[in-house]
């Protein structure tokens, strides 16, 4: 009452009449696990970025709900019997949002751009030798040896997506963010209206052709559902969740899991367990640079420090929303395996300490880069932390904000120059779920991520995986592959866990679990 | 007076100079890397070295320095390292929220706290004057996260009276605007308004002790007109010097506001800009604080020879 008196008086005394067009729009009001701060999806690996680029950018190929690719740009395609050429012919009806048609020019020098930055595309382009267009329509891929993982790296669903760019934008260097978010997408960026760190608009791409797939994540038909979508950043998860149980936000892309109580009994409100692989792996990543975990005796010393269910009541809580899951590979996906699992059978510090002696360790102090502002790495990390010191291990314990962990992980000194030995992070369940995607499980040492773990034989593994033909052989591998990254210990993990969404089920329909990205373009409004 | 402006302006030069030496060397020698940011989760280190390379931050501190400089004395603050966007463009998109806040914030403090000061020091030993000080006390003593959270949920969430956050900017309706400053500018307020009030009533039991109150109340004059013409002017100085130094406050409380209630203004754009070390935005935020801090003092200064004739510059 007290609102509607006040506002009256208001409309009587100044008659504003702004803002009456975009009443009649819909609006899906989302917020996302981050803000959208950089506009090139292939510039930076940032899942935001990724997903403002699924919205505005149409890929060649988009991989289904079950991680399977299908022709999204592509009308068909056609693979050599040596499986050596793969001819692709682009949809009829793509066009830019600035009207320009989509070719094949567009096409290669996107993936040219793609493939030298992303690593699943650095991978790919290591086996083509050329790409060349037939015409405006039709390009083809040469390769040097036939390659299973063609159409799923097209298709990828996790950072960065091999988005299709002008011509003119694609030839940016990839080392450069491009200028401009031109795609063919269900969405076009309103750059005009972009508020970094506060708000990102897409307004519908009305000339946009969908396909007449039934949609599965990537795949299948793009229907724009609403008119606007604004990707509304509310850094404080207290406002955030409010604002959703107000109904001033219909979408809360990862509530903390110390909300969803009350999420679960808000009126209006529907949680969505996220999909069947898109969980988040939580691990523990060691330098394999400098002692002791350069010596493997010590790294796998550290299985025996870690009880995941300690990790796991820390971050999530509630069992109904983590698994444990002594693995590399995504428990609950195509390529879940047993092997390597009977390292982490025994929670035994006693014995941890005693291989960590026998790999020379004399008490000298384990530099841990102990993140202090993130919602679940700094649990994590004061439970490794802890359970350490229970064992006897002499820990530094360097606390820091995410932000400088991110920075220090990547010195290779030795710890008492600015270097590290341990520390905590996550990856998602999606791209760690395939032993190609899956960067954080290959050993290709300095080329590798942090902790440069060096091993042939999981590089081995890992290509022979991509070149595998079929299922079971690629299982075979997966399995094999496993046992080796956990026998030389390319990480720790300790456990896997849902986010689950969180939306205004009064007000919005159309929203399907997360399969590496959020899937935002089929939402519609009630 | 005139004279006097432009010295005081002039002064200022060297002031922002420091100021730009400093920020730009304790942000440089600060932990943490933009690129890697950039970068993202799963990029290598080659990646990172890479972006860091075309970003020029793997050049001599020095040779980024003069770069600046260079660009600040064309008037350029540079553009965002994430973004791209000029940092002029990033600052006008977040001065109108901040600038609404601020002003609303003062409009709230000083409309409550001038009054209750005043209430306090006519009551000096009431109960009048125990429940206000009790008040001051308790408001400054709050933190604004937590009454901003009480609000939240009593207005917002249970009565659903007034939104939980968001901005509207004045050109979307005046409701809307005003709307959406209510409840960060009571939070906010709250706290400026309980050092007001205790400065209102100390400089007003001040007066009131002085001679020619004693004179016009002994000639009948109304409390009232004894209280506001001759002792309120009287006591002044001291209050528009706290409303100053509570400017300057202001900035740095918007940024937990700016936070909680999720107003994109100045103060989480600073936040932001320095968790991911985005190093052009927080060197052009800061010159601009330190800008407006020293033009605030300019005024207050100026403010005093009207109110006090006995001051002259």
């Amino acid at each position: 009452m007290f609102k509607r008196i006040l506002a009256g008086a208001f409309a009587l005394a100044v008659p504003f009449a702004a803002g009456q067009a975009m009443a009649q729009e819909k609006v899906l009001k989302a917020v996302m696990h981050a803000d959208v701060r950089v506009i090139d999806p292939v510039w930076t690996t940032q899942t935001i970025a990724n997903i403002h680029g699924a919205l505005i950018y149409d890929t060649l190929f988009g991989n289904d709900a079950d991680q399977k690719p299908h022709p999204q740009m592509v009308g068909k395609y056609e693979v050599s019997p040596d499986k050596l050429t793969y001819t692709f012919t682009l949809r009829d009806g793509l066009k830019f949002h600035d009207g320009s048609p989509v070719t094949t020019k567009d096409v290669i020098a996107s993936l040219k751009r793609w493939g030298a930055k992303d690593g699943v595309g650095q991978r790919l382009m290591g086996f083509v030798t050329k790409m060349e267009p037939v015409d405006d329509k039709t390009f083809t891929m040469v390769l040097k040896a036939p390659y299973g993982m063609v159409l799923e790296s097209l298709g990828k669903t996790s950072s960065s997506i091999p988005a299709i760019m002008r011509e003119k934008d694609a030839l940016t260097d990839p080392q450069q963010q491009i200028k401009e978010a031109v795609g063919s997408g269900p969405y076009m960026f309103a750059k005009d209206q972009w508020v970094p760190g506060s708000k990102a608009v897409y307004l519908k791409n009305k000339d946009y052709q969908p396909r007449t797939e039934a949609p599965s994540s990537f795949a299948g038909a793009k229907i724009p559902g609403v008119d606007r979508i604004e990707l509304v950043w509310i850094s404080d998860p207290q406002t955030a969740m409010s604002a959703l149980v107000n109904g001033e936000i219909d979408f809360y892309e990862n509530p903390p899991n110390d909300f969803l109580p009350m999420l679960e009994k808000a009126r209006g409100v529907k949680l969505l367990k996220t999909g069947k692989i898109d969980s988040t792996q939580g691990f523990i990543r060691l330098n394999h640079l400098q002692p002791p975990f350069d010596n493997v005796k010590a790294r796998q010393a550290m299985y025996y420090l870690i009880n995941q269910e300690d990790f796991l009541r820390a971050i999530v809580g509630n069992p109904k929303y983590y698994k444990v899951c002594p693995a590399l590979l995504t428990c609950g996906g195509p390529y879940e395996s047993a092997g390597g699992r009977e390292w982490m059978k025994e929670y035994n510090p006693k014995k941890a300490l005693q291989l960590l002696k026998e790999a020379g360790y004399k008490g000298e102090p384990i530099t841990v880069l102990s993140a202090t502002d993130h919602a679940t790495i700094t649990p994590a990390t004061q439970v490794l932390i802890q359970a350490m010191r229970e064992a006897g291990i002499n820990v530094d314990a360097q606390s820091m904000d995410w932000g400088s962990v991110v920075t220090r992980r990547a010195k290779k000194d030795p710890p008492a120059q600015g270097g590290w030995n341990i520390f905590v992070t996550t990856s998602g369940g999606v791209g760690s779920a395939n032993p190609v995607l899956h960067t954080w499980i290959g050993a290709a040492c300095d080329k590798g991520l942090f902790g440069w773990p060096c091993d042939a034989k999981i590089e081995e593994l890992r290509n022979a995986f991509g070149m595998a033909q079929t299922e079971e052989e690629r299982k075979k591998i997966a399995n094999e592959l496993q046992a080796r990254a956990m026998e030389q210990v390319v990480y720790v993990p300790f456990g896997q866990w849902d986010t689950p969404l969180a939306f205004r089920a009064d007000k919005i329909d159309g929203v399907v679990p997360n399969t590496g990205l959020a899937v935002l373009w089929g939402i519609t409004k009630k | 007076m005139t004279a006097y402006i432009v010295r005081r302006l002039f002064a200022t030069l060297p002031v922002m100079a420091v100021v730009a030496l400093f920020v730009f060397f304790l942000l440089r020698f600060a932990p943490g890397d933009p690129a890697a940011i950039i970068a993202g989760e799963d990029a290598t280190t080659e990646a990172i070295e890479a972006v860091r390379a075309k970003l020029g931050l793997d050049r001599p501190m020095v040779e980024q320095f003069f770069v600046w400089v260079t660009q600040l004395l064309r008037g350029d603050l540079g553009v965002s390292i994430f973004s791209n966007l000029p940092v002029t463009r990033l600052i006008s998109q977040r001065l109108e929220p901040t600038v609404a806040l601020t002003l609303s914030t003062l409009f709230v403090a000083v409309a409550m706290a001038i009054p209750i000061g005043v209430l306090a020091a006519w009551k000096v030993r009431k109960w009048v004057d125990r429940v206000v000080m009790g008040f001051a006390v308790l408001g400054f003593a709050m933190p604004v996260f937590v009454l901003a959270y009480i609000l939240i949920y009593f207005f917002a969430v249970q009565w659903q009276m007034l939104p939980v956050q968001g901005y509207q900017p004045i050109k979307e309706g005046l409701w809307p605007f005003v709307e959406s400053l209510i409840l960060p500018s009571l939070a906010l307020g709250i706290t400026y308004m309980a050092l007001i009030a205790r400065t209102t009533r100390a400089s007003m039991l001040e007066v009131l002790s002085q001679d020619y109150i004693r004179t016009a109340n002994s000639k009948g004059l109304a409390t009232g007109r004894v209280l506001l013409l001759h002792a309120l002017k009287n006591a002044a100085v001291p209050i528009i010097t706290v409303i100053g130094i509570g400017i300057a406050l202001l900035i740095s409380g918007v940024v937990i506001t700016e936070t909680v209630f999720n107003i994109p203004g100045l103060g989480r754009l600073t936040v932001d800009a320095v968790l991911k070390r985005d190093y052009p935005v927080v060197q052009g935020l800061i010159l601009v604080f330190a800008g407006a801090k020293v033009l605030v003092n300019l005024v207050i200064d100026i403010s005093y020879a009207f109110l006090d004739p006995r001051i002259r510059y």
